[in-house]
């Protein structure tokens, strides 16, 4: 099958990637594109590491082929760090301890962004049900659920 | 002024922006120009006889590099803890003859991308010959069972016995005198860490002749000297990078992915990459080994233990990893933290032809204390007594002797009880309130 080249903005710049069908986006940004904080701790749709933004919805980049973001939008954690710094949820992780051996965190983050942006003040639920695809193995999700809502109520 | 820097203080954590950046690399995060992939040939079945591996179809695949048998692998069979003296070397790092597990690596597949190692992987012909398996730890111990070790039985061996032994005292004499004889038995199941980052390495070659190897292994030297001992070259040649690890457990302990790909780094010149599926890092990687576990306890009728006997089987599966050394550790916990002057426990450490079982959180003590506690409720409720009278009344003391001649030292089992009562808001009589870990007095133990 022949290769054929796509197109879409990674953060804020345009990116031109070519790729044989069916390459997943998480393929093409983790060994084409360096965002390695996008995890692969499944690759079939079972563990959340490698939720990315599209749209401003978060979607499971192992199971997405890349031809589905031409023309679109994709952010990750490396797009969404700001130069100076952390942002605010990002400081909220690491205020309350909300990870251990960190490999979920980068599909956590996306997944609270998405959900934080849609509702800046969620409830205890609504982040329960927002959270529920992400897995994680060390913390028992208290700290993160937390730290979600912590960076919640930091904005005012 | 306290000369405390850290203890005390809530400092940050060293990797907490890079675990919120994203920026911490892990094994799989590092790539390298012209990198290959390494895929492995499983058995599917239990237990078998291999009588014949095809490459031909494989070989044929585009982006086929290379296979590796077991006549590439210049030191084939090795026991882990054999670094610290434990024999026999008994686990293939590709099978010879005999696959005893499904899933056990009979061939390694290199190529140019991960689908053509898949690719490859899946057009190896099998002939396999399937012989019975066993897969429950006292069949395995009957006579007639098929035999899944190399030295004709389905134990590890401790100093020519087949079970790990502790004896202290009488028990049989003091069964005879006890008032009550309360019998358990206690089952658990294998339980596979899981960890959200899959096993994995990448060996690369360096141009001083040494291999760099990235791996997220929780013990980054016996991973280097295993691999050493397996390639049959000096540890100078291995520089092991280790150190981030997206979750261990003690999953991680076990030295799997590092041999074979240093390995096909050196036969092919390439960097080369062999990762865990998830798939395998559910059906192949080691567990959590299932234990049967049997306690008979002798009670005096005012609570007191005057004997315990402890019978316990491991599940190893098919090779012995890391759990032989749970049983040692489980025969000098498997009496609790209890004064028992008469105590006798055999720990049998048992091959069946289950996935392999290793290290996971407190191997061979977490399952002791959960058989040990639930017997000590049995007890506590056929006797009528309060459950946390059983345990203050047997309660270890500063200056006991264990059952495997160790001197009890720092005990806090009464003042943790006595905490653990507090935040629970129960309401402890006053004479355990008044207990301590000292010493008993003299004549009193």
């Amino acid at each position: 099958m022949s290769s054929s080249i796509v197109t879409f903005t990674l953060g804020d710049r345009e990116v031109d990637v070519m790729v044989t069908p069916m390459t997943t986006l998480q393929t093409v940004l983790r060994y084409q594109l360096g965002q390695t904080a996008v995890k692969e701790g499944c690759r079939q749709g079972g563990c959340g590491s490698c939720t990315v933004l599209v749209e401003g919805e978060p979607m499971l980049s192992c199971l997405l082929p890349v031809e589905e973001v031409a023309g679109r939008h994709v952010r990750t954690v490396e797009t969404d760090t700001p130069t100076d710094g952390v942002s605010p949820l990002q400081q909220a992780f690491l205020d309350g301890g909300a990870f251990q051996c960190g490999y979920c965190t980068p599909g956590m983050l996306m997944t609270a962004t998405a959900l934080l942006e849609r509702d800046p003040h969620p409830t205890h639920e609504a982040i329960l049900e927002a959270m529920a695809g992400n897995v994680c193995r060390c913390t028992g999700y208290t700290p993160i659920v937390a730290a979600v809502e912590a960076a919640g109520e930091r904005r005012g | 002024m306290s000369p405390l820097h850290v203890v005390g203080r809530s400092l940050p954590r060293s990797d907490g922006i890079g675990h919120v950046t994203g920026r911490t690399q892990y094994t799989t995060d590092h790539v390298f120009p012209g990198m290959l992939h390494l895929k492995v040939v499983r058995s599917p079945v239990h237990h078998a006889r291999i009588r014949g591996v095809d490459l031909c179809e494989a070989e044929r695949v585009p982006g086929f590099v290379r296979a590796l048998t077991h006549a590439d692998v210049p030191h084939n069979v090795y026991t882990i803890l054999g670094l610290i003296g434990v024999e026999p070397e008994e686990e293939f790092v590709l099978a010879v003859d005999r696959v005893r597990y499904k899933g056990e690596p009979i061939v390694a597949i290199v190529a140019e991308s991960e689908r053509a190692a898949l690719e490859a992987v899946a057009r190896v012909k099998l002939d396999l010959e399937e012989l019975p398996a066993v897969f429950d730890v006292e069949e395995a111990l009957r006579p007639g069972a098929p035999i899944v070790t190399h030295w004709g039985n389905n134990t590890f061996m401790y100093e020519g016995h087949p079970c790990r032994r502790v004896r202290f005292g009488d028990v049989e004499a003091a069964f005879a005198r006890a008032d009550h004889i309360v019998e358990g038995r206690y089952d658990t199941k294998p339980i596979e860490h899981a960890p959200t980052e899959t096993t994995a390495a990448i060996a690369v070659p360096e141009a001083n002749g040494r291999f760099t190897v990235y791996t997220n292994t929780q013990a980054l030297y016996f991973s280097l000297d295993n691999t050493s001992i397996i390639l049959q070259v000096p540890g100078n040649q291995l520089h092991f990078i280790g150190g981030t690890v997206g979750g261990g457990f003690g999953g991680k302990v076990d030295v799997i992915v590092e041999p074979l790909a240093t390995l096909a780094a050196m036969k092919t010149g390439r960097p080369v990459k062999y990762a865990f599926s998830r798939q395998e890092e559910m059906q192949v990687s080691s567990t959590r080994s299932a234990w049967r576990i049997y306690i008979k306890d002798g009670v005096m009728a005012d609570g007191r233990l005057i004997a315990r006997r402890v019978t316990s089987y491991a599940d190893s599966g098919a090779y012995s990893r890391q759990t032989p050394y749970a049983l040692t550790k489980h025969a000098a916990n498997a009496a609790g933290p209890y004064a028992i002057p008469n105590v006798a426990i055999d720990a049998y450490c048992v091959f069946t032809n289950r996935q392999p079982t290793s290290a996971m959180r407190g191997f061979g003590i977490t399952m002791a204390s959960f058989a040990i506690e639930v017997q000590m409720d049995k007890i506590a409720e056929r006797l009528g007594l309060d459950p946390w009278a059983v345990r203050f009344i047997n309660a270890y003391h500063d200056g006991d002797m264990k059952p495997h001649r160790k001197l009890v030292e720092d005990a806090t089992l009464i003042e943790t009880m006595q905490a653990a009562a507090r935040l629970v808001g129960h309401e402890l009589p006053a004479e355990y309130l008044a207990m301590t870990s000292t010493p008993r007095p003299e004549g009193e133990a």
